[in-house]
């Protein structure tokens, strides 16, 4: 049972590293990807090849996932994101679809739907990550999801943030305003297609396998429904958010009704999520990220108005 | 001298054409008003000039360079900042969020280039960077006496008060043109009279004004020189004198002079 | 590559863009008034499907083909299609409606939700298995000078074409479909004019769902019925309305059309692997967002600054 709860805290330290790009592309930029199990399956693929058929170590291929995700991101982005925001999403969608087909088809390469096994533990100074002991790998995750939210955030509360919500907000008037508004969005999806291809990686040294099955539109949908729940433009609500959506699909073998509870009761629940959230909660449970100037006012205008 | 100047500026939308090769010059250091009946092309002529819609033929030039086609956001950062005839204002972001985003490109080292991995590499620089666009947006804000408002939501404030604010967040780009689309539509007198005088500061800051307004009083008022577009076209151009008393204006205008 | 053969695949592509027509007309014509994309499309294609489909075996029964299996077949279909168009209209009023003044992010959002929904909600009804339409009639193929016809490509090929006349005509000679042309011209103005602007979307909706329904019955002809059926259908057929200029009826029908040539001489005259057939599809939308963003037929829509 703890053993159990340790795979949903990875799984969640997973998945909240596509939330986080998740929330850059859509809680700050306003775009509507639906991509992230793309990037998530070129991630973990990247991964499993390099380390079963080239011999590289996990450590080098983490790089190579990372550039090679965000390359296909700035492949779909480009062309989409020029566009008006409702094709992105088709696009995207469709994109994801492809990746699978591929995977899928291309069995000199990913061995269709076998997918590869035996992929290497990943090797830390001599200590290996073994992912049957949950807790080194546990720790392995969160490393990652706290450099990733220490840089998401930093980057958030720059100007660069700033430029996307202008983005998010009215691209007219943000463009009229000097930014560039195609670099901007190409600049946050590339960013979370990175994280997605890195949470791929980890995934594939976690399951020590890879499938085609894995990568599906629902794991798209679920990401976005934890940055969607959690609140969106708020980094920390999305690793909350994550951390429900994991807690709620696994909650039929957590309570041990997997028996009862019909096995697309998670899905339903998402799709529901997704629904009610808009209706009446549609900046999620933790709202948008306040913004800090509102404490240096008073400092900052200590010798009040000229 | 000549700050800004088009060359037989056409725009047609299928077959309306919205203007019709019109030769509009800015003189610097002025205030220029851009008057005409409804659908004359005052708004088109501002977005061919500004990057937001692309001439079909014609020629811009700021500062003898030509500009005609550039994209909005190089031809601001050339210099020439603008506001809206509908409001658009980062709505759901603060009053000086809207302002600070005006410094967008204006900051430190990154004058030029947005250096995307600063923000990452030096926590310190990116502290100062933000220092330097907060206490600057707060000065753009306390010149239209908007300080106290700095943490509403943009959206939250008085119609007035958000036209004055995204004059303020176009200022914030320092720009040497200024281009104002209907800037008191929709205020009180008082509001306008107040506005006239912040335009007249504004030029003060060595900063070339133009305005599309449909308040006679207010463009006469305040504008140095005037120029007239009815269905596209150049009708007359001249001092507030000259254009009160030219004929075919009034003819264009009869009746609307009241409004 | 030969006559025969040529007008063979022509045929083929024919058969299979009438149904991506059918359903990109329901995409289409919702965003032409409403500005957004319904990704429960697909997902009301799949619902009229099974519908169609319970409903075809019940009346059927066990009698041999013949005049009543095909009397049958039409009848669920159009009872189906009643189903369908109110379970669109329930969808918009439920899940859309509120959201009409919200972000423009909110009903896309909430639309996937109702797609997730749909399609979990029809796996867990009626199982992940895949069902197949038993045949309305004798389905043995007929030569035509060397071009193979089924029967069914026949119905198919009438049935699209049917109701898209039905369609054109209704949309340019009713009232309501006058209504509809000027409510996705301006819905203000619309309004304005005393058009009951709510009617309209209700409407809309309700043919749009009522056209998938058909297009989900006549796939499941060809091809099985499952609960994930609709999403890449829906798809393609979005990017049919995408080719045709989104928001277009014409454009609609042509790109759908256009599509399923596209996709049958892709893999059968250009050796486009069949695992990636899809793919076509995905690359016909890039190429057409890249090049005419607007759509073959569309018109140019720019933000009024
Ligand atoms: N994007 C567009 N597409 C088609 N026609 C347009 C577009 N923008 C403007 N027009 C047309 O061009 C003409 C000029 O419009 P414009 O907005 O420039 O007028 P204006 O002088 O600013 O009027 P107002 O005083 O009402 O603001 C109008 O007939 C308008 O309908
Ligand atoms: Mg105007």
């Amino acid at each position: 049972m703890f053993n159990f709860f340790l795979l949903i805290l990875i799984y969640s330290g997973i998945y909240a590293l596509m939330a986080l790009g998740q929330n850059i592309i859509t809680g700050y930029g306003g775009l509507l990807s639906l991509t992230q199990a793309g990037f998530f399956a070129i991630g973990s693929y990247a991964t499993a090849i390099l380390t079963t058929r080239f011999g590289w170590s996990f450590w080098a291929t983490l790089p190579a996932a990372l550039i090679l995700s965000a390359f296909f991101g700035l492949l779909i982005g480009l062309p989409t994101l020029r566009l008006k925001g409702d094709y992105l999403a088709i696009a995207t969608l469709g994109f994801g679809e492809i990746v699978r087909n591929v995977l899928n088809n291309w069995d000199s390469v990913t061995r269709g739907p076998m997918g590869i096994q035996r992929i290497p533990m990943p090797d830390l100074f001599g200590f290996t990550i073994n992912p049957y002991k949950k807790y080194a790998f546990l720790v392995m995750v969160f490393v990652f999801v706290g450099i990733a939210y220490f840089i998401f955030q930093r980057l958030a509360r720059s100007r660069m943030g700033r430029a996307l919500s202008a983005v998010r907000e009215d691209e007219i008037a943000a463009q009229s305003m000097g930014i560039n508004i195609t670099t901007y969005k190409v600049f946050a999806f590339i960013l979370g297609a990175s994280v997605a291809g890195l949470a791929g990686s980890l995934q594939a040294v976690f399951s020590l396998s890879v499938t085609p099955g894995t990568y599906t539109f629902m794991v798209s949908v679920m990401v976005l429904c934890m940055v969607v729940l959690g609140g969106m433009g708020n980094f920390k609500a999305s690793i909350l958010g994550a951390f429900i959506i994991q807690l709620i699909s696994y909650f039929p073998q957590l309570t041990g009704l997997s028996s009862v509870i019909p096995p697309q009761f998670k899905q339903i629940l998402f799709g529901l999520i997704l629904v009610v959230m808009m209706i009446w909660r549609p900046q999620g449970l933790l709202g948008r990220e306040e913004t800090r100037y509102g404490k240096k006012v008073a400092k900052s205008r200590k010798g009040g108005a000229r | 001298m000549i700050l800004l100047e088009t060359e037989a500026l056409t725009r047609a939308y299928g077959g309306v054409v919205a203007v019709n090769k019109v030769d509009f010059v800015v003189e610097s250091g002025l205030i220029t008003g851009l008057i005409g009946p409804n659908g004359a092309g005052k708004t088109t002529l501002f977005n061919n000039m500004t990057g937001l819609d692309v001439p079909s033929s014609g020629k811009v030039f700021f500062n003898k360079k030509n500009i005609t086609g550039l994209p909005a956001h190089t031809i601001c950062r050339m210099g020439i900042a603008r506001t809206f005839q509908n409001i658009r204002l980062f709505k759901e972001l603060t009053v000086v969020e809207n302002v600070m985003i005006g410094r967008h490109f204006k900051t430190g080292k990154s004058e030029t280039k947005g250096r995307f991995l600063n923000a990452i590499n030096s926590y310190v620089h990116m502290k100062q960077e933000e220092e330097q666009i907060y206490e600057k947006a707060c000065d753009w804000l306390d010149f239209f006496g908007m300080a106290s408002m700095k943490n509403e939501l943009a959206k939250n404030l008085p119609y007035g008060r958000q036209r004055e604010l995204e004059i303020a967040r176009a200022l914030a780009t320092d720009p040497k043109l200024l281009f104002l689309d209907e800037p008191a539509a929709g205020m009180n007198p008082q509001e306008t009279d107040h506005l006239m005088a912040t335009i007249r500061k504004i030029r003060d800051l060595d900063i070339t004004v133009v305005l599309i307004e449909h308040d006679m009083k207010l463009v006469m008022n305040i504008c140095d020189t005037i120029t007239v577009l009815n269905y596209g076209q150049k009708l007359a151009q001249g001092t507030p004198r000259e254009i009160k008393h030219n004929p075919s204006v009034i003819e264009a205008y009869l009746g609307k002079e009241e409004e | 590559m030969g006559i025969a053969e040529f007008f063979q695949h022509l045929m083929n592509g024919l058969t299979l863009g009438g149904i991506y027509a059918l359903i990109a007309l329901g995409y289409t014509m919702v965003y032409g008034i409403l500005k957004f994309i319904n990704f429960a499309h697909g997902d009301v294609l799949m619902v009229g499907a099974y519908i169609g489909l319970f409903l075809f075996d019940w009346l059927r029964g066990d009698s041999p083909l013949g005049l009543w299996t095909l009397v049958a077949f039409f009848l669920a279909m159009i009872v189906s299609m009643g189903f369908s168009a109110a379970i669109g209209m329930f969808i918009e009023r439920v899940a859309y409606k509120p959201l009409r003044k919200a972000t423009r992010l909110a009903p896309l959002l909430s639309a996937i939700g109702v797609s997730f929904i749909l399609s979990n909600g029809a796996a867990w009804a009626f199982g992940t298995h895949s069902r197949k339409f038993n045949y309305p009639f004798d389905n043995s193929a007929i030569h035509l000078g060397g071009v193979v016809i089924t029967p069914h490509q026949i119905l198919i090929l009438v049935v699209s074409l049917v109701i898209m006349i039905i369609l054109k005509i209704f949309v340019d000679k009713t009232r309501m479909g006058k209504a509809m042309r000027a409510t996705s011209l301006d819905q203000g103005t619309a309004m304005l004019m005393g058009i009951s602007v709510n009617r309209v979307i209700s409407m809309t909706f309700a043919i749009g769902s009522a056209l998938a329904a058909v297009g989900g019955i006549l796939i499941a002809l060809d091809f099985k019925v499952y609960a994930t059926m609709g999403t890449m259908m829906g798809l393609k057929a979005f990017v049919a309305a995408v080719v045709g200029g989104i928001g277009n009826i014409s454009g609609a029908m042509f790109g759908g059309i256009l599509l399923g040539i596209l996709e049958t001489f892709g893999v059968a005259v250009f050796g486009i692997p069949t695992g990636l057939k899809d793919t076509i599809a995905f690359g016909v939308l890039i190429l057409i967002l890249l090049l005419k963003p607007e759509g073959l037929f569309g018109k140019v829509e720019k933000e009024k600054v």
